[in-house]
């Protein structure tokens, strides 16, 4: 027991001491030894910042398509492309497309393995209280809007049934709204005015996604969801009827526009229903529709093809990273085979004072390991610190995975040996008596 | 074969092949008797030696004298057991060296060997006791235990002022005592130095080989291969060497020693 600790730290000294002396012949070139190091520290540092920024990207997209919810299918009006153009010169055109009310009541009764519908009409209006204004979204929906798009009652309540069968001027609103319409009294005890009509306030919201932006009434840009009124979607129908009119961009005359719904959620009982039911939902609405006047967005689909761009991604950075550690790799074992022609001579007194083969094998390989190694310890910290600069100045996500670093970590290791062996071995196999004749 | 030899060779052959060819002469039993000047003409092979017995035995000093190539630094590689003889005989204390693995040469070689170089051979990033060490540590001994007799070698040659010293801050002559102590650190059977004084100065080169005097005084037995007479006089016995073949053996009666 004694003579096999004594043994093994005997082993762990004798590679502590080729360890030790590896790191002194390199010393002794110390630009040679750095500039070789440039190769393996670019290599490892652009491992680990590729894979940061690439897991950053893939995380942001997954999160906000994650927000639209998995399980359901999202249908939106379009404005169909053909019909807006020729539409410009023409003063009193009114336009009819979109989404209608019977749709989501056809998606609902034929289409298996639905749980809920959620129809909008999404508007842009001033919203008024005293003497503040702000622009905002009108939207009538039915009283499941919460669970569907995932947002919160801070105070008072949404709308209910009765609210939407009696229509009601009642409107539940966005937090940020609230801190802006009624920065000094309590909201729940008054109402806003939208188009001359008020509608009291019952409850508080906070949205979930509130970074992301909806489109509205052909409108492709949208304002954040902060500034939502949400009121029955049949107050909405009554009180501002179906026909939106808008001044034209071009600033002749107006536009009218005839939608119904804006939006359609359809939410699924559970993901495996998702894709059938897309197939079904393009199906039933193809036949009410002769225009091209909708979209259907599958945040499942989006899902799984933002998991297989972030394959493709992480694979073409891992070959150019992996190009770089090649580069890196062959510029250490040029060196060091013309390290091994430098120090033939040293080579051959080793051999003659009683050095094995493959105590010469270990002693150039442990150089080139420990030139690997240290070169890779340097590019790990290098790339550890540059996506926090990128995240600091760009804003964008960038994410370092452990199984990252340990991958850089073990490809500069796995380098070393690879391109170690070739001029270790050449080493070994030198002939003494001609290596100890070397100049 | 008495105890007392340590190295016995017989018909030792060292065969050179030139560009791969199929030798013209083989090798047989009368390889001695081949006239020198077909040899000559042979483009095929360099035989550098041609069927050697030597006998040194424990405590000896013996120098090795002869034209250039004539075959004495072969021979020193071969009883040095760099290398191996193509056909013959070497035994080194007792062991069959000829049909050793490459393993089994470097293993004798760190133990039973010392070498001294005419031009050093110092191992350029160590220090003094570090290179002192090395032929320990290829041994396997733990190098923190070896470190004090590596001092003491080191004083035995006159250097214990210059231990943490890299070569090129020594001296030739420094050097090469760094060289003789290396040589002694794994307490070799015997010690062989290719011309030790080749690169020094006589001044300088005496006190080398006063030196490798006093060692053997001590007991070390000494092969050392020279062109100089006057390095030659110290030793017990004078092997010349022609035309890879032994010409005749000299024994000194009065080796001049360390004054
Ligand atoms: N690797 C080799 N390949 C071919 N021929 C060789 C080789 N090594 C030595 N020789 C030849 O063997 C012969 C003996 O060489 P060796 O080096 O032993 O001579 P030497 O006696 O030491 O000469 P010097 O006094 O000049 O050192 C020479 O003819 C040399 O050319
Ligand atoms: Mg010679």
């Amino acid at each position: 027991m004694n003579r096999l600790t004594s043994l093994s730290s005997g082993t762990a000294n004798r590679l502590f001491s080729v360890v030790r002396l590896g790191i002194k012949s390199l010393l002794l070139h110390k630009l040679r030894s750095g500039l070789t190091m440039l190769g393996i520290i670019f290599g490892v540092c652009s491992v680990i910042v590729m894979l940061a920024i690439g897991e950053g990207a893939s995380f942001e997209a997954q999160e906000s398509i994650k927000k639209l919810g998995s399980e359901n299918i999202i249908i939106r009006s379009l404005k169909p492309p053909e019909e807006s153009q020729d539409s410009g010169g023409n003063r009193s055109f009114e336009l009819v497309y979109g989404l209608t009310y019977d749709d989501g009541a056809r998606i609902q009764t034929t289409v298996p393995g639905v749980r809920y519908v959620l129809p909008m009409r999404i508007l842009r209006e001033n919203v008024r209280f005293d003497q503040f204004q702000v622009p905002c979204q009108i939207i009538g929906t039915t009283p499941i809007y919460p669970f569907i798009a995932g947002a919160d009652v801070v105070r008072g309540r949404f709308l209910c049934t009765i609210d939407d069968r009696h229509q009601q001027n009642i409107c539940a609103i966005t937090v940020g709204l609230a801190r802006r319409l009624f920065p000094y009294q309590d909201p729940l005890t008054k109402a806003v005015k939208v188009n001359g009509v008020y509608y009291r306030v019952v409850g508080l919201i906070r949205e979930k996604n509130s970074a992301d932006q909806r489109s509205q009434a052909g409108d492709m840009e949208g304002e954040p969801l902060d500034n939502n009124v949400y009121i029955p979607l049949n107050t909405s129908r009554s009180r501002m009827g179906e026909l939106i009119t808008k001044r034209l961009s071009s600033g002749y005359g107006m536009e009218a526009e005839r939608v119904e719904l804006h939006q359609i959620t359809v939410q699924m009982q559970d993901t495996e229903f998702v894709e059938v039911a897309e197939s079904q939902i393009k199906a039933l609405l193809d036949r009410f529709h002769d225009k091209n006047d909708y979209e259907v967005i599958v945040p499942l689909q989006l899902l799984r093809q933002a998991e297989r761009t972030k394959r493709i991604f992480n694979i073409v950075l891992g070959s150019i990273a992996a190009i770089s550690l090649l580069v890196g790799g062959i510029g250490i074992m040029n060196i060091m085979l013309a390290t091994v022609t430098e120090r033939t001579r040293e080579i051959g007194v080793r051999r003659a004072l009683g050095a094995r083969k493959r105590d010469i094998t270990t002693q150039f390989l442990v150089e080139t390991i420990v030139l690997s190694i240290g070169g890779g310890i340097i590019g790990i910290l290098v790339g550890i610190t540059v996506p926090f600069l990128i995240t600091h100045l760009t804003e964008m996500q960038t994410i370092i995975t452990f199984w990252s670093v340990l991958l850089a970590f073990g490809i500069s290791g796995a380098v070393g040996i690879a391109f170690g062996i070739y001029p270790a071995s050449t080493a070994a196999e030198l002939d003494p008596i001609e290596a100890l004749r070397h100049e | 074969m008495s105890r007392n030899d340590i190295i016995r060779t017989k018909g030792m052959v060292k065969r050179y092949l030139l560009g791969g060819q199929e030798p013209k002469i083989k090798i047989g039993e009368d390889i001695r008797a081949i006239p020198q000047e077909l040899l000559i003409k042979d483009e095929t092979q360099v035989l550098a030696l041609r069927g050697v017995d030597i006998l040194i035995r424990n405590g000896e000093y013996v120098a090795i004298m002869g034209p250039s190539g004539s075959g004495k630094s072969t021979m020193l590689s071969i009883l040095g057991c760099l290398d191996r003889p193509t056909s013959g005989e070497y035994f080194l204390g007792g062991e069959n060296v000829a049909t050793m693995t490459d393993d089994e040469l470097s293993e004798i070689r760190g133990r039973r060997i010392g070498f001294i170089f005419q031009s050093y051979n110092l191992i350029s990033q160590l220090t003094v006791i570090e290179n002192i060490q090395v032929p320990l540590f290829y041994q396997g001994k733990d190098l923190s235990e070896t470190w004090d007799r590596c001092v003491e070698l080191a004083d035995l040659v006159g250097l214990a002022d210059r231990q943490e010293h890299r070569p090129n801050q020594l001296s030739g002559g420094q050097q090469q005592r760094v060289a003789i102590a290396r040589s002694l650190a794994n307490d070799p059977l015997m010690i062989l130095a290719d011309e030790p004084t080749g690169n020094l100065d006589s001044s300088t080169g005496q006190e080398i080989l006063d030196l490798i005097d006093r060692l053997n005084a001590d007991g070390k037995t000494i092969l050392l291969v020279t062109h100089d007479n006057a390095v030659a006089k110290r030793a017990h016995r004078v092997i010349h060497m022609k035309d890879g073949l032994i010409d005749r053996e000299v024994n000194n009666r009065q080796p001049t020693t360390a004054s």
